[in-house]
């Protein structure tokens, strides 16, 4: 059947539709997705709370723990376990996830979030990589 | 006729925006004296089916007062196809049944709703009238959920409302400048008016123009020698004016152009006294043209029929233009005239147009009128802007002291064409005094006469007059604060409706034609002094009532 | 009434998901099939929609003029281009003002009747615009931004949508501007309907629906980000494997996603057969997307019928043929006798 205006119309909508189902092909040209696998450090087999905790919270709590060590003074964590921990990004953090790469950036890069951290803190040199 | 007797304060305290408790689906419609316009007499409609088969039906004696309006048996079937069918002629109307958000920012645009607070009266609650039954009729959703998506069964009361309320609504477009997705109300009642002459429900306000302007070629159903005659008295007038005889052409062949003007200004005061200025101008510029009798209309009653109607009568021009070899028309003022010209004229009857028309150029000042090169007509206010600016036309603008304007946008040449400088232009020229009303009622955002779409007639005075309030409120600001005592305006429906409008909202203040002002200020070669303005009033006395 | 029927509705809507999901397992049919389903439908019912009004014609070009028209003589008067415009590209200016600037909501008054003063005046209204306007924007930007979890390598242009949404840097995780904005939208569009007596006077289920429906995507998506810490992983793995055809529904995901995920699919159900679709309209709508140039240019009516002729001057004068003579107007043909009386 005839179309009126068919031309602009057809346009308009041939862009709309390229845009709804942009996922599609755009994905259609990367390979099967699979969620990043972070590198665990080999030595440390427990984090200062639980690996739920931590995937859920680590936000919440890195937050926290800048709040506490650099407006309150306050230097020491006492975990839900009443195990205790210096807080410090650099050396408690980044003793065993010494790797920002491979374990940071996994996650974030894929989630295409980029948290502040690195505002400040500067990477030690030797974890750069 | 209804008596109307409420005092503007009255009138004003009746005013609530508040909508009824009950919801608008179940609110019965008010068929008491004064809330409608009457039947066509049915030898019109009779008339009109024979010249034009197809749009009319159902010629009768009935009344809308009466329960019974004597409807084709079949009437649903017929609104049902007549939907469907401009559904598919219509992108418009499609489009417009389908998008409104109701968001309502076209509510208070609509002056009915401003004077009236009857809710039905908002904009989109009028399309919802509609909408309604194209939910039911025409999407899944309305046919399964029914009432719960807004949707309706046609009923007979739903057909009497669109009656009342497609007959309240005088298609001037200003819902649709607000509206974010420009539904257009005129659009939608057009429709719906359409749908309604199918079933023979008319008003005969508006059928009995279409059927003269059919036959006599003017709404007045003036006929020819009677035109003639008419047109002898105003070149008297003219004499005893200016103590000038001119001359002005009927009929005439050989002339350059067709002069067009509604047959309002023939017949009623004050419209004659524009008609008046209009033949002094064109004797001052010694313009070559004629008149018509069979085109003596520029007016166009079937745009508030039908489009076949409409089509009909504005062939006319072209082929009086043919017959008489015309190069091209100038139009005199008149506001749905221009939406027609404007919007429909050359799509509708352009192929008609004879070899021998040309783009219009001013043969006095040779000026080229290239927005009108297609459509080869020229607005009067274009023409006389052009004829100033050149200086031309030997003007004492003093004649107007008298005189304190303001100008009266008029809906169609405002939101259907932007007509809105060039008259302005002019009345600053001839007119010492002139003020705008507020901005927010002129120009673009004008308000209606209330009276125009064919519903300047007297039997719906109150809803006339509360449409007119927006109109009539904002006239009384420049009254009071700068003393106006003359609005003038560029329609022939506007010096009709206005005068009432004015008497009640805003006493004192007279109205008039752009031209006949342009004519007060002319100087005619070789005219007497003159003592007198137009409608034959003093100088010395008008100026004398300023002064007090 | 219309506006409580659509909150138990909504309310129904987000019962489904959590007792399809929470009780019966249903993760692959609320996971896969539902979404899947909607975004055809949505895809179909939208095009049907397009093609539907594309196939209509547009008989008369009928444009609201909103300022000065194209003057002849361009030194005497100036023509109000993007309000009227008579020309191609004036008339896209128009559509752009139309659908990124809301031009026509913009001129919005609210009238004011005074009654003791007699005066009806007209105040500017721009909140209407200013919240449509805060709702249109957020709701496109947080579109944009999901698109971080469905697509396999973010673009850069994204990221930076991700990061300046959220540079206020308030919370954490960071409140992003354009979460607050569309409910501050939704809630205004909504707090209108209801307070103003008007609007809810005209106000049906099909406006009600749809506002209560956005509200409950949006707060369960807030509720994902700030309050559930949802594993994004996990959906992002569900989200791009079904973009790439690809069905996964990966464990840990928790029950609020898919309610989530089940009230966009029924915004897109319900989309092309509503007045959601304002979205295509307000490009097709004539009284906007047509120049004022129809007594320059010829528009083409494709059902113009050139049958119907104007009643002609042949039988206008045969009607009136005897008294014009009288009054001595032109004829085309004498009235008969006419000639012989006037030789002898």
């Amino acid at each position: 059947m005839k179309l009126y205006n068919g031309g602009s119309i057809l346009t308009g909508l041939v862009i709309f539709l390229g845009l709804v189902t942009f996922p599609l092909w755009f994905n259609a040209g990367s390979k099967a997705y699979s969620q990043p696998e972070v590198k665990l450090p080999a030595k440390e087999k427990e984090c200062i709370e639980s690996k739920e905790f931590m995937r859920k919270e680590h936000m919440q709590l890195l937050n926290e723990w800048r709040d506490w060590a650099l407006r309150e003074g306050k230097r020491t964590f006492v975990n839900s376990k009443g195990k205790e921990y210096t807080i410090s990004l650099q050396n408690t953090c980044m003793k065993c996830h010494d790797n920002k790469a491979e374990f940071c950036d996994k996650c974030h890069n894929d989630q295409a979030v980029s948290p502040y951290c690195w505002d400040c803190h500067i990477q030690p040199e030797g974890l750069k990589k | 006729m209804a008596k109307f007797s409420k005092k503007p304060i009255e009138l004003l305290q009746s005013i609530d925006y508040t909508p009824p408790r009950t919801d608008w689906m179940s609110t019965p419609n008010d068929f008491s004296d004064g809330r409608y316009a009457y039947p066509a007499k049915p030898e019109k409609i009779e008339y009109l089916m024979k010249e034009l088969p197809g749009a009319f039906a159902n010629p009768r004696e009935w009344s809308p007062g009466d329960v019974d309006w004597k409807l084709p048996p079949n009437w649903k079937d017929i609104v049902h196809e007549g939907f469907k069918e401009r559904l598919n002629k219509y992108r418009s109307l499609k489009v417009f049944m389908d998008v409104c958000v109701r968001c309502g920012a076209c509510a208070d645009k609509c002056h009915f709703f401003i004077g009236s607070g009857d809710p039905k009266n908002m904009p989109v609650l009028r399309a919802e009238l509609m909408r309604s039954v194209y939910r039911k009729d025409f999407t899944l959703a309305g046919k399964i959920l029914g009432k719960l998506t807004g949707a309706r069964v046609m009923e007979e009361d739903v057909l009497k409302e669109w009656f009342l309320y497609f007959y309240q609504c005088t298609e001037c477009r200003r819902c649709s400048l607000f509206c974010p997705y420009g539904i257009d109300t005129a659009e939608i009642t057009m429709m719906a008016r359409e749908l309604l002459h199918l079933c023979g429900i008319n008003i005969n306000w508006i059928m009995e123009p279409v059927a003269n302007c059919n036959r006599t070629g003017n709404h007045l159903g003036i006929q020819p020698h009677a035109f003639k005659d008419i047109l002898d008295f105003m070149l008297d007038d003219i004499e005893a004016i200016t103590g000038k005889r001119i001359n002005a052409p009927l009929n005439e062949k050989g002339h350059e152009v067709i002069f067009i003007t509604p047959s309002g200004d023939v017949f009623a005061d004050p419209g004659i006294y524009t008609f008046m200025g209009y033949l002094m101008l064109f004797d001052a510029i010694g313009l070559d043209y004629t008149l018509s009798t069979y085109a003596s209309e520029g007016g166009n009653f079937g745009l508030f029929t039908n489009a076949d109607m409409m089509k009909k009568l504005n062939a006319k021009m072209y082929a009086e233009a043919n017959r008489l070899g015309a190069k091209w028309i100038l139009g005199g003022e008149c506001g749905h005239m221009w939406r027609v010209i404007n919007q429909y004229m050359d799509t509708m009857n352009g192929y008609l147009q004879g070899p021998q028309m040309s783009t219009p150029v001013s043969p006095i000042t040779g000026t080229v009128f290239g927005n009108a090169k297609q459509t080869k007509m020229v607005h009067i206010a274009e023409f006389t802007a052009d004829l100033i600016k050149h200086g031309k036309l030997n003007l004492d603008k003093s004649r107007n002291d008298y005189v304190k304007a303001t100008f009266h946008d008029s809906c169609n040449p405002a939101r259907g064409m932007g007509l809105l400088d060039e008259p302005r232009y002019v009345l600053k020229n001839v007119c010492n005094h002139f003020w705008d009303m507020p901005e927010n009622t002129i120009r673009e955002q004008t308000f209606c006469c209330a009276g125009g779409s064919g519903l300047n007639t007297d039997e719906i005075m109150e809803i006339r007059l509360r449409g007119g309030l927006p109109r009539g409120n904002a006239l009384k600001y420049v009254q009071d604060k700068h003393g106006v005592n003359t609005m003038a305006c560029v329609c022939a429906i506007d010096r009709a409706t206005l005068i009432p409008l004015a008497d009640y909202w805003a006493p004192g203040v007279r109205i008039t034609g752009l031209h006949e002002l342009v004519a007060n200020a002319l100087i005619l070669p070789g005219e007497g002094e003159r003592t007198m303005n137009l409608r034959q009033e003093e100088f010395e006395e008008l100026n004398a009532q300023e002064e007090e | 009434m219309n506006a409580l029927y659509s909150l138990v509705f909504v309310f129904a809507l987000v019962l489904i998901p959590l007792i399809g999901v929470g009780a019966a397992k249903l993760n692959v049919f609320f996971g896969i099939c539902i979404p899947s389903t909607a975004l055809l439908v949505f895809l179909a019912g939208f095009v049907c929609k397009i093609y539907g009004w594309a196939k209509r014609p547009v008989p008369f070009r009928i444009p609201t003029t909103g300022g000065q028209q194209e003057p002849y003589d361009t030194t005497l008067f100036t023509q109000n281009k993007w309000d009227n415009p008579s020309t191609g590209p004036q008339t896209v200016v128009r559509m752009l003002l139309e659908v990124l600037c809301f031009r026509s909501l913009f001129r919005n008054t609210a009238v004011k009747l005074d009654v003791k003063n007699n005066v009806v005046a007209y105040a500017s209204a721009k909140w209407l615009w200013l919240f449509a306007i805060l709702f249109h924007y957020s709701f496109f930007i947080i579109v944009a931004r999901h698109m971080r979890l469905f697509l396999a390598k973010v673009p850069m242009p994204l990221e930076w949508l991700e990061f300046g949404d959220g540079i206020m840097q308030i919370g954490i995780p960071r409140m992003y501007m354009s979460d607050v904005l569309i409910l501050v939208g939704l809630l205004f569009l909504l707090g209108r309907r209801l307070v103003d007596p008007k609007i809810r006077y005209i106000s049906l289920v099909n406006d009600y629906f749809p506002l209560f429906l956005i509200i409950g995507i949006a707060l369960s998506g807030v509720y994902m980000r700030y309050f559930a810490k949802v594993d994004v992983i996990a959906i992002k793995d569900m989200v791009v494997s079904l973009t790439q055809l690809k069905f996964k529904v990966p464990a840990g995901i928790d029950n609020s996603f898919y309610v989530h995920l089940f009230l966009v699919s029924t915004l897109l159900f319900y989309f092309p057969f509503s007045k959601l679709m304002h979205l295509g309209g307000v490009f097709l709508s004539p009284t906007r997307n047509l120049p004022n140039d129809t007594r320059i240019r010829h528009h083409e009516n494709p059902w113009n019928d050139k049958s119907i002729m104007p009643h002609s001057y042949a039988a206008y004068e045969d009607d009136f043929r005897a008294p014009m003579f009288e009054a001595g107007l032109p004829l085309e043909k004498l009235p008969e006798g006419a000639e012989e009386e006037a030789k002898a």
